[in-house]
């Protein structure tokens, strides 16, 4: 008791300044406000004080395109060598899967090699996850990959696959060099963090103009766009797993003398293999949260269907394919945590044995799948799935939405009117007439009280950033959108994290619920949406809303699971209800978990503004989307930041907020 | 011996393998019946119709002995990649969405005009046929103020709602109301999709709905409706804020009304000269393509297949744009 009151009094002591400072503030942004007329530079920015960024951005891109020599060649042609180099590895990929080969057989005629047969494909990938882990993988990847045969997805869903197949390789080996090079060297460390935060941040269409300009038209343009935007988890998590490998670990990589590269392969990277495959996992699932986007420029695949066929508002066959997506995600990435986790036993007391002897699987498979493609060319059935055996769900999910827009709609706009007209219309309003001076000098205060003068200085910076760059109102319509969602999200996934935490059969419920959503294009559940609520801000806050809720739920669940069942176990011993061990233990002390999962539904709100530019949001997102198709480049970069900035002050000040409470409660 | 043989069997492939790509690079040395060999880049965008007209070329020049590819580009930006030489051939640029683009991409002299398709583009305000009861003053667009709480919704009331496009495809709705004196908010949909997701809607309930809709599209042959009749363009009313109704503002008419063109890679005329001419060739009416876009689209055919049969049905009228 004594303890506890002593540690009360200096919170307290510590608290009152700040009390004042803020009232401080308000009296000051009110007087700010009243005196709009007196000083009106105060409350919104003028357009003469612009800093023309976005022309010196444009007029540096275009000589870094155009003029930049890097002596024996142009810059250009630098990138465009990398683009060709990256284009084997998907020609070979695309061949095999998707395309064939074609083989010149005379001045002008071709023999197209068959494509790799579908049955072929799906033996061998389930006798692959029998191998490695057991038969209910097996099961799952086989029923995963039959779902793209039998749904008419094969073709696709091959082109799709042979991207991702080069670009995750090529992301995770990326992302794992640089984590190690920043392992090695703090500096480098220090360098990077920044351009992670931005590459994690900016909305991919910010940058897709110049990367088409140096890369080209086509699949390679995307597979860059793909790679930028899916391998800084790879660098942060390398960076973690690496640092928490133990010590005595590394001791013992000492003591038997290891060089230093004995020391990174044999010993670090091997002990951090469970951490670092949670950095390939995010990378599968990035790069598919990608495919929409990548067909955009030209990549085709799956998410060229979900486009074409949500244009045409044949909204069942969009769900069909983008399912094909989700099911990709789920087989890859289940694939590759059972490929981590398999031991390499059983290749030792082999070595005096011949190739097949050591490798009967391999073998096996090649010749499945090799006899499988042979067959094709005598049976067309083993090539391409007969379209006689196709089915489709569309027609009962195209019926589904019509029969509730004729029956619900009016219920729906009853919903709808009153949350626009009490919440979010206000809300904007008052957004919109905050004096831009007076939110600078708030961000700046937060961030004064929770992390010091270092991280006020930052977030004031960046806040003002967006004002001197003449974003201020997009952005704060990005905020209102992204604010509301977000408080809608939580208090949805807060209690769904809560309850999963609790029982574990919801949480494997919610567990494939949450990856379902994530990896489901969210251009499949927006189209109804707007059927539902018309284009506007309604519609696109419940896509960001649907999007941004697995994160809260994640880690409202991680945070009540991880607090030692001792302090559960004394609570309950001294007598607490089951409600009480909820309210007075388990959410004070899961609190800074819970807070990071808000920090990252922001992150994920912000990250789906890309995707609600497309219903006809006025914010940033659609000013990103406005420089994309104009191909400017420069208003595009410098929009891109503006959300970049307004996601690393969330991410920041919640950070320092989070750091410092789970101090107070002596969890670090 | 088993594995000799799945040995060799690899060794076949990787030949094989080799040989393609040796002929991938080698291909412009090449000598065929056609001037070159490489791949004749046509784009593609976002809409129905520009896949059939796109899909038809394609097929055409690949039965002349061209090699063709499909690239996804965005309708405005791939004008950086039609000047670079990147993009070969856009198939359709409209006059009403695409014109200040095309101008300013054929200043560059990089690009070259390949004439028209010879289908007209009507873009305009439209409104579904039932809304004309409680409208009756329609098409006339005087009526439209009258009609405002009709076409009201609760967050713009009393004012009318209209749907516009994207804001990327101008149009000038913004200006068309103030100038006009409209009662009406104008609203935009973020993309073509979402677009006609909400006039569908609407018109599933029977609700009111004022919205952009062009042609040629599978919309205005599903739903029964009606253009507004706005004063005709005129350049003038475009760029004279004095000509019109209105004295002071500009855009106090109705949208244009145009041509769909082709537009192309300069530096393809030398590479491919009897390809470009066939592009230039190319002809193709409204009703034709709203019956191939029927059949995609409300049927949900295969493009693949519609486009196939007509050409299979159509021999004789894309073998004349070849010669």
């Amino acid at each position: 008791m004594s303890q506890a009151a002593t540690g009360v009094a200096p919170a307290l002591a510590w608290r009152s300044p700040w009390l004042a400072a803020w009232a401080l503030m308000l009296a000051a942004t009110l007087g700010l406000w009243l005196g709009k007329d007196l000083w009106p530079w105060v409350v919104k920015y003028p357009r003469g004080w612009v800093v023309p960024l976005k022309g010196w951005i444009g007029d540096f891109m275009k000589w870094l395109i155009n003029d930049f020599d890097l002596g024996l060649f142009t810059f250009k042609e630098f990138t465009r060598g990398i683009a060709w180099v990256l284009e084997w590895p998907q020609w070979l990929a695309k061949g095999l899967l998707a395309k064939g080969f074609k083989i010149p057989t005379g001045e002008d005629a071709f023999w197209l090699t068959p494509t790799l047969s579908w049955l072929g494909l799906v033996v061998v990938l389930s006798l692959l996850a029998y191998r490695i882990k057991d038969r209910t993988l097996a099961l799952l990847i086989g029923f995963c990959f039959l779902y793209l045969a039998v749904f008419g997805q094969w073709d696709s869903a091959m082109i799709t696959l042979s991207s991702i197949m080069v670009a995750v390789p090529l992301g995770v080996a990326g992302g794992l060099a640089l984590g190690i090079q920043g392992y090695r060297s703090p500096r480098f460390e220090r360098a990077i963090t920044p351009v992670l935060d931005l590459m994690q941040t900016v909305p991919v269409f910010a940058y897709l103009v110049p990367i088409l300009f140096l890369f080209g038209f086509g699949p390679v343009a995307a597979m860059i766009a793909t790679m930028i935007y899916a391998t800084p988890p790879m660098v942060r998590v390398t960076l973690l797993a690496l640092k928490t490998v133990p010590e005595e670990i590394k001791e013992f990589g000492r003591m038997a003398g290891c060089s230093r590269r004995q020391m990174t392969w044999k010993v670090l990277v091997p002990a951090a293999r469970p951490t670092l495959m949670v950095g390939v996992n995010q990378v599968i699932m990035l790069s598919l949260n990608m495919v929409i986007i990548a067909s955009m420029i030209g990549a085709g695949g799956l998410g060229h269907d979900v486009l074409a066929s949500l244009r045409r508002l044949a909204i069942g066959e969009g769900l069909e394919a983008g399912i094909a997506i989700t099911l990709l995600a789920i087989a890859l990435d289940r694939l590759s945590q059972a490929f981590a986790v398999t031991s390499p036993a059983g290749r030792h007391g082999q070595e005096g044995k011949g190739f097949v002897a050591r490798h009967p699987y391999l073998i096996f498979a090649l010749a499945v799948l090799l006899g499988a493609t042979l067959l094709g060319l005598v049976v067309p059935g083993l090539r391409d799935y007969p379209e006689a055996g196709q089915v489709t769900t569309g027609p009962f999910w195209n019926d589904l939405v019509r029969w509730i827009n004729i029956n619900f709609f009016d219920q729906f706009e009853a919903v709808k009117t009153f949350l626009l007209l009490n919440l979010m219309i206000p809300f904007k309003r008052f957004l919109l007439q905050m004096p831009w001076t007076a939110v600078v000098a708030i961000v700046a205060l937060a961030g004064l009280q929770l992390g010091g003068w270092r991280l006020a200085l930052l977030t004031a910076c960046l806040v003002a950033f967006i004002a001197l760059t003449g974003n201020w109102e997009k952005a704060m319509i990005t905020v209102y959108l992204c604010g509301i969602s977000v408080v809608f999200a939580s208090l949805i996934g807060t209690p769904i994290g809560i309850w999963a935490a609790r029982n574990d059969r919801v949480h494997k419920v919610v567990q494939v619920a949450i990856d379902t959503i994530q990896t489901l294009p969210s251009f499949v559940y927006l189209m109804p949406v707007v059927m539902l609520f018309r284009v506007g801000d309604f519609s696109a806050m419940i896509a960001v809303i649907a999007y941004a809720i697995p994160p809260s739920v994640r880690y409202t669940d991680h945070g009540i699971r991880k607090i030692p069942p001792a302090l559960i176990e004394a609570a309950r011993t001294s007598g607490c209800t089951r409600r009480q061990v909820l309210w007075k233990v388990q959410l004070p002390l899961a609190l800074p978990e819970i807070m990071l999962g808000v920090n990252q539904t922001i992150m994920f709100a912000l990250s789906m503004l890309v995707i609600t530019a497309l219903v006809g949001t006025r914010d940033l997102g659609q000013e990103v989307y406005i420089a994309l198709t104009k191909a400017d480049t420069g208003r595009g970069i410098v929009a891109g930041v503006c959300v970049a900035f307004i996601a690393i002050t969330a991410d920041r000040l919640i950070g320092a907020w989070a750091r410092r409470r789970k101090q107070q409660l002596g969890l670090e | 011996m088993r594995q000799a043989k799945i040995k060799t069997r690899l060794t076949h492939l990787a030949i094989a393998a080799a040989f393609a790509a040796a002929a991938g690079l080698a291909a412009p040395t090449w000598a065929g019946a056609v001037e070159s060999k490489d791949p004749i880049k046509l784009t593609i965008h976002d809409w129905t119709g520009q896949y059939v007209t796109t899909h038809i070329m394609a097929s055409v020049l690949e039965s002349m002995g061209y090699n063709v590819e499909l690239v996804t580009a965005d309708y405005i930006a791939q004008f950086a990649g039609l000047e670079s030489g990147d993009l070969h051939v856009a198939m359709e640029m409209w006059e009403t969405t695409g014109k200040e683009a095309m101008d300013a991409s054929l200043a560059t002299g990089k690009t070259v005009d390949l004439g028209e398709t010879g289908m007209d583009a009507i873009e305009e305000w439209w409104y579904p046929l039932y809304m004309k009861e409680k409208c009756p003053g329609l098409p006339d667009w005087k009526a439209l103020n009258d009609c405002a709480e009709a076409f009201s919704t609760p967050e713009t009331a009393p004012k009318g709602r209209y749907l516009g496009g994207p804001v990327t495809w101008a149009g000038f709705d913004d200006e068309r109301a103030e100038a006009l004196g409209l009662d009406y908010e104008v609203v935009h949909a973020g993309t073509d999709a979402a677009l006609f997701a909400e006039i569908q809607s609407a018109y599933e309930r029977k609700a009111p709905i004022l919205a952009w809709v062009y042609t040629p599209h599978w919309a205005p042959i599903k739903f029964d409706g009606e253009w507004v009749e706005f004063p005709r363009y005129t350049p003038e009313c475009y760029n004279d804020p004095s000509w019109g109704l209105n004295k002071d503002m500009a855009y106090d008419c109705g949208k244009p009304r145009g041509w769909i063109k082709k537009v192309g890679w300069k530096g393809g005329e030398a590479k491919w000269p009897g390809a470009y001419q066939a592009i230039r060739n190319f002809h193709i009416d409204n009703a034709t393509m709203g019956e191939l876009i029927v059949k995609i689209d409300l049927e949900g055919q295969k493009l693949e297949k519609v486009v196939a049969q007509w050409l299979k049905e159509n021999e004789s009228t894309w073998k004349k744009w070849t010669q």
